[in-house]
């Protein structure tokens, strides 16, 4: 094994490019396991902690370009208002020694159907941002995940950051574990709203070979808000709304049975969290255009 | 590959180390400091916390070649540590938080162990979150314990005065196999109420 | 390869790195029983300088890997180790063929285990070879290398497998002394106990209650994973240093694999970091030691997480059917129960889990007519055997339900149910044996019942939901929606120490000298502390028998005898018993050594009762006679004594009738939770137990045992289980990832009422204490996750797609 300690950006990306196989570690908390636990020898380890940009965000007009290795609890404390669903879904990582670690370039390296950022970077809306010596590139999140921890990076790619929309309206992130804290996802969801665009985006993780949206789910949504005028009046949704845009929510899992719970229950629960996280949402846009309303 | 980085405030060289050695690994079985414990080497336990850099992080997932020059504060030097920040005010730590303490000062002013025991290592200067895990009956096996004040320790360096559920929150990522974390609770709310009283 | 440097190295290296030293403990307090004085080894804990068994370093010392079957059942085809043995730094690779002497098997009460494979593997992760080398990557690597060919069996995985007519043997040629009684040779051992007529009890019934239950498998998930380092010595013998909760059991098992006299097995006890029954069989002892000896280096092994999920026994899962009748008073007619346990591939404790299974099987309670059947099978799973709480556990679960159940089916209140029929001093086993001390039970549950609840909704805040007291925690799944609160009741009886007639008894070196111009005691005994306290009430003992300040506990070792197990709540009360005894003998000696020189000074010498109080020899009016320092002047009194509780029978095997048991622990909980009913996650919010302790000689770490031991309860019932594919015999979550254990947002508050009822068969009217807990604790959340949904739930742990239809 060689241990490849690249000083900037440049030198990880010809690094990279002159041993593919090289196994990027930033926060190490997936690719330390591995090795620990003799899963994986790689040839070559890619250290990208000395590469500071990296550790750095910036918050435009409308995005924010999130460094991949900024670690989750500096999500948690610092991008609450602009990410909204990736700070709670940041929260919900782990245990604080690994969000003090972690970052969302890792989750987005090992593409886990379980990462926690999935589902958040989903229901926002984001792209990746992919480099290598040939150039960068942006890959929309949607054109991701192409497999059960695989992803669009070419070999020779690394994630330079990514890039989230700055939420335009309420955004939430459940997370269903069978303990109260340092846990993996037995699966989650993530919503956002988008009043700008009246559109709601879904992200589903560990209910399918990759995290997925719900996007029949977020059409009826779409539709039925518009039709029922509801980013106009704010009225409260209906339930048979919320209910049909669970089951659709449900529908759009296609799980399995593991250690962790079986396919019948993660198709359940994602139905139960889609429902509670659309109110959630929805209430909170409603008591935010009450308070435009009355400041008006 | 060699590794140079800073120990508990004193530089550190260890040479041979192969490349998919854990911090960890090299802290106990190269640097002579075995005090970070090796639980469960997954990031699940939290026994083997230390600060990199003063951030609370698990020693086992963080690959040895990743410490070039950085600093590293493990159980050993927890005591020196605190002496170093209580000595400098709020110079190495946030001073922030308001909350209401979990536990009051007339509380822990009538606080006390029951029994007053010199014991092994008498004369060794302990910090004050070291003290009220012995004063509390919070260790047990002890093999939870370095990590636990690894994390205690910087908790209550951010926040002087925490709620229950923040202590909890805090340390949902220390496991605790003997004591069902009671005595857990009792010991990091004394610390902050002598820390309080001490200020 | 023999080294050449081996005495030199040792020479050099002297004792490694990491042996432990005296610990001293004392101070101007009296520090006596009863008081909650400190741990003797606090300090060393936070600073982290106590050496636990992975701390040992030595210089030259090598690395020893373990490889493993990869399959649950398998003959053995081929094994090939000459390319990991031609591997650069590899020292030696062992396999059965290499074993020295003709003893290659293992075990606590049967020697079924093979120290390596032999031509079969009969559990997933069963070692098949050794390999030392000189750094951990290198002997992984090489063990990779190691080629094995497995030809699969079926497997045997339940109770149907194991005793169809032509199912496969999991161990041909039994010659046990248990093949004799049971009803086939893939059952370990079988105990009936029948008392009265069940049938014709049944008859005076109004409402009969069955149910079927089954219990997971529960790890003892110890933090400090299995590990040790074994030293080769000049005279052809090894030095080990080991976590352990018994080194003179150890001793037995391992000196004759390697064919050395007990006396060349030097044990020295290293930190333990926790134990909970999973330290009572050898784990990587005798691998150790054989490669030490065959490379004349020091060997240490150090298992990760993952390999101790394979490392060592597990709680037994079980299979429980019962079936209980009342009478619409709420009298308890008859139980008849029959409770399978699946003991895996190799013995253990089996039998003596099958023993506690069924001679604790229906609970404190009163039940004269009583049909119960426990077995214990050999299948192909992991093997099982001690955990904190022992066959108790699982019957606790069952039983508790039941009488829930019954309850219900009376329309009586749950607790006032179990209170009609609560057992009290006097009341006869199901075995027979009268309970011949307190027996508060009726007593623990009006406690528990009686403490204050807490306040609803404690999540609400003025900023909306702190999710962190809410069901699902941190992952934000509930603002309080779906969120309902139940309350549960259990109680448990636990025997203490070993039963069934074993020669349970523990020894205890005493010496008491002036040093430093002051009486000191030392203790010596080879009790291992496993972070119970024991070390903590030694130093106790010997102050309120001694009257001394200063007591220095010495390295628990094999250089004294046998103190037995560290398990069965018997340590304070075993081990506690012989140093007060040692110390009675100890205090005898000296006050003959001062009659001998003082005793014409004073006529009370002759005629008092004298204590040893405050470092003086004083008359039980007061008067100070002598001071220690002058009567033991440059004189070292010692002794060394063997003491043994009240001997147990054997239970009959026909009838289970026999005075098997010495003492009893009862404990009682009230489980607070609260569930959301809809996505299925739990939250104990409150945990209370009420336990009778005899006499708390350290209330601080009473307690802290009592919330221990709660808190492993809550694990099992709500979480902990280890997962074995039925078809495949492979354990399938062997990580902290997928075996969950409680964190500190799943534990609730544990408020403690602990109740001191003499039993004046114990020293100082002790009870052992560590157990009692567990076994309440899960039935109480089962109840209060039933209350709270109205489900039966028949399994523990319960699992969020038990609680939604959706499992």
């Amino acid at each position: 094994m060689d241990f490849l300690r690249p000083a900037s950006w440049e030198e990880a990306l010809a690094a990279k490019a002159e041993h593919p196989t090289a196994v990027p570690i930033a926060g190490g908390t997936d690719v330390m396991v591995e090795i620990n636990f003799d899963h994986r020898r790689p040839e070559y380890l890619l250290d990208l902690n000395r590469i500071g940009d990296l550790y750095e965000w910036e918050v435009g007009d409308d995005s924010v370009r999130l460094g991949a290795s900024v670690p989750y609890s500096r999500i948690m404390e610092n991008l609450r208002s602009e990410l909204p669903g990736l700070a709670l879904a940041s929260h919900t990582v782990a245990s604080p020694q690994i969000r003090n670690r972690g970052g969302v370039g890792g989750n987005l390296g090992t593409a886990s159907p379980a990462g926690d950022a999935h589902p958040a970077l989903l229901a926002a809306g984001a792209e990746v941002e992919a480099a290598s010596v040939r150039g960068t590139r942006l890959i929309p999140i949607d054109d991701f995940y192409t497999g059960v921890k695989r992803n669009a990076l070419a070999p020779d790619e690394l994630i330079r950051a990514v890039h989230v929309k700055k939420a335009d309206g309420p955004q939430q992130y459940s997370k269903v574990g069978t303990r109260n804290a340092m846990v993996i996802a037995v699966c989650a969801f993530g919503l956002a709203l988008h009043p700008d665009t009246r559109s709601v985006r879904t992200g589903i993780g560990s209910a399918a070979p990759t995290p997925v949206r719900a996007k029949v789910a977020e059409d009826f949504l779409d539709a039925a808000l518009e039709e029922g005028g509801f980013w106009d009046n704010g009225k409260i949704i209906t339930p048979s709304v919320a209910k049909q845009f669970a089951d659709l929510c449900s529908a759009a899992c296609n799980p399995i049975d593991d250690v962790r719970g079986t396919a019948s229950y993660r198709r359940h629960a994602v139905g139960v969290m889609a429902r509670r996280t659309l109110t959630w949402t929805w209430e909170s846009y409603r008591g935010a255009r009450r308070h435009t309303e009355g400041a008006a | 590959m060699r590794v140079n980085f800073t120990v508990n405030g004193r530089p550190q060289e260890a040479d041979d180390v192969w490349e998919g050695e854990s911090l960890l690994y090299v802290l106990r079985e190269r640097l002579g400091l075995p005090g970070s414990k090796n639980a469960c080497e997954q990031g699940e336990c939290g026994s083997c916390t230390v600060r990199l850099d003063g951030v609370p992080v698990c020693s086992c997932l963080v690959a040895a070649g990743q410490v070039e020059g950085r600093e590293v504060v493990t159980v050993e030097g927890l005591a020196d540590y605190a002496r170093d920040r209580a000595e400098k005010g709020c110079a190495r730590g946030a001073c922030g938080g308001e909350a209401p303490s979990g536990t009051s000062l007339d509380e822990a002013r009538n606080w006390q162990a029951r029994g007053s025991d010199s014991q092994t290592g008498e004369g060794t200067e302990l910090s004050p979150v070291q003290q009220a895990f012995i004063d509390a009956g919070a260790v047990q096996c002890g093999f939870c314990t370095p990590g636990l004040l690894v994390a205690a320790d910087e908790m209550l360096e951010r926040n002087p005065n925490p709620t229950d559920a923040d202590i909890r929150e805090a340390l949902s990522g220390n496991l605790c196999r003997c004591t069902g974390y009671e005595k857990i609770m009792d010991a990091v709310r004394l610390a902050a109420a002598r820390q309080g009283e001490a200020v | 390869m023999p080294s050449p440097k081996l005495s030199t190295s040792l020479d050099q290296g002297g004792a490694p790195t990491g042996a432990p030293t005296k610990i001293t403990q004392g101070s101007q307090t009296k520090g006596g029983i009863g008081e909650s004085t400190l741990r003797p080894d606090g300090i060393l804990k936070v600073t982290g300088e106590f050496a636990y068994s992975s701390d040992m370093w030595h210089e030259d010392m090598l690395w020893g890997q373990i490889l493993r079957s990869t399959v649950a059942h398998a003959e053995i085809v081929s094994l090939d180790t000459s390319e990991a043995l031609a591997t650069p730094g590899v020292y030696a690779v062992m396999t059965y063929d290499d074993l020295p002497t003709e003893v290659k098997n293992y075990g606590l009460e049967i020697q079924d285990t093979p120290v390596l494979a032999h031509g079969k593997v009969r559990h997933h992760g069963e070692p098949v070879a050794i390999v030392a080398a000189d750094h951990p990557e290198t002997a992984r690597r090489a063990a990779a290398k190691i080629k094995v060919e497995y030809r699969e069996l079926p497997v045997i995985t339940d109770e149907a497998s194991a005793t169809a007519p032509d199912a496969i043997l999991v161990h041909e040629n039994r010659d046990d002394h248990h093949i004799g009684h049971v009803p086939h040779p893939n059952v370990v051992h079988r105990q009936p106990i029948v008392r009265g007529d069940a049938d014709r009890a049944a008859g005076r019934a109004d409402v009969i209650v069955k149910g079927e239950y089954t219990f997971g498998m529960q790890d003892q998930a110890f933090l400090g994973p299995e590990s040790g380092l074994a030293v080769p010595e000049e005279d052809g013998g090894v030095h080990l240093y080991i976590a352990t909760q018994w080194l003179h059991s150890d001793l037995r098992q391992i000196a004759p694999v390697l064919g050395l006299p007990e006396n060349k097995v030097r044990m020295t006890l290293a930190g333990v970091g926790g134990a909970f029954g999973g330290r009572e069989d050898l784990s990587m002892q005798i691998h150790a030691c054989l490669l030490a000896l065959r490379t004349g280096k020091p060997v240490k092994i150090v298992y990760n997480r993952f390999e101790s999920f394979f490392g060592h026994v597990h709680r037994h899962p079980a299979k429980l059917y019962y079936e209980h009748g009342a009478t619409r008073d709420g009298k308890l007619t008859h139980v008849r129960c029959r409770i399978v346990l699946d003991g895996g591939a190799y013995a253990s404790a089996s039998p003596a889990v099958v023993g506690n299974a069924s001679s604790l099987g229906i609970g404190p309670y009163v039940v004269d007519d009583v049909d119960i059947e426990a077995i214990a099978l050999y299948t192909n799973n992991p093997p099982c055997g001690a955990m904190r709480g022992f066959g108790a556990v699982q019957a606790c679960f069952a039983y508790e339900a039941q009488m829930d159940k019954v309850a219900k089916e009376l329309g009586l209140d749950p607790v006032e149910f179990r209170r009609r029929n609560a057992m009290e001093q006097g009341t006869l086993l199901p075995t027979g044996q009268p309970v011949d001390s307190p027996a508060p039970v009726a007593e623990l549950l009006r406690r528990v019942s009686a403490m204050p609840l807490p306040p609803e909704r404690q999540w609400e805040s003025s900023e909306g939901a702190d999710v962190r007291q809410l069901p699902g925690g941190l992952s934000n799944t509930t603002h309080g929606e779906g969120v309902v609160r139940g309350i549960g009741y259990a109680v448990g009886i636990k025997n203490v120490g070993f039963s069934e007639g074993f020669d349970d008894y523990s020894t205890a070196r005493v010496r008491m000298e002036v040093i430093a111009g002051e009486a000191v005691a030392t203790v010596h005994t080879a009790m291992a502390e496993v972070g119970q306290g024991g070390v903590t009430v030694h130093a106790q003992i010997a102050r309120t028998e001694l009257g001394v300040a200063q007591v220095t506990i010495h390295p628990a070792d094999t250089q004294v005898g046998s103190a037995g197990s560290t398990s069965a709540s018997r340590q304070t009360y075993v081990t506690g018993g012989a140093v007060k005894n040692a110390c009675e003998l100890v205090r005898e000696k000296v006050l003959e050594t001062g009659r001998r020189r003082f005793g014409t000074y004073h006529p009370a010498w002759a005629t008092a009762e004298l204590l040893l109080e405050g470092g003086k020899v004083v008359t039980d009016g007061g008067e100070v006679l002598a001071d220690l320092v002058d009567v033991l002047g440059e004189e070292a009194v010692e002794v060394e004594a063997e003491w043994r509780h009240r001997p147990t029978e054997p239970f009959d095997l026909r009838t289970g009738q026999g005075n098997g048991h010495v003492q009893y622990s009862f404990a009682a909980h009230r489980a607070v939770v609260e569930v959301d009913t809809e996505l299925g996650l739990v939250k104990v919010i409150e945990l209370a137990c009420a336990q009778d302790v005899g006499k708390a000689l350290n209330p601080l770490s009473v307690v802290g045992q009592i919330q221990g031991g709660t808190t492993q309860g809550l694990g099992v019932a709500v979480m902990e289980e280890i997962i074995v594919d039925p078809k495949t015999a492979k354990v399938r979550n062997p990580s902290f990832t997928d075996y969950l254990i409680p964190t500190i947002l799943d534990t609730p508050t544990i408020p403690v009422d602990v109740l001191e009822l003499a039993d004046d068969h114990a020293p100082y009217g002790l009870r052992g204490i560590g157990e009692a807990p567990t076994l309440s604790s899960t039935p109480a959340v089962l109840a209060a996750i039933r209350n709270a949904t109205g489900l039966e739930l028949n399994r523990t742990p319960v699992r969020p797609e038990h609680l939604t239809g959706t499992a």
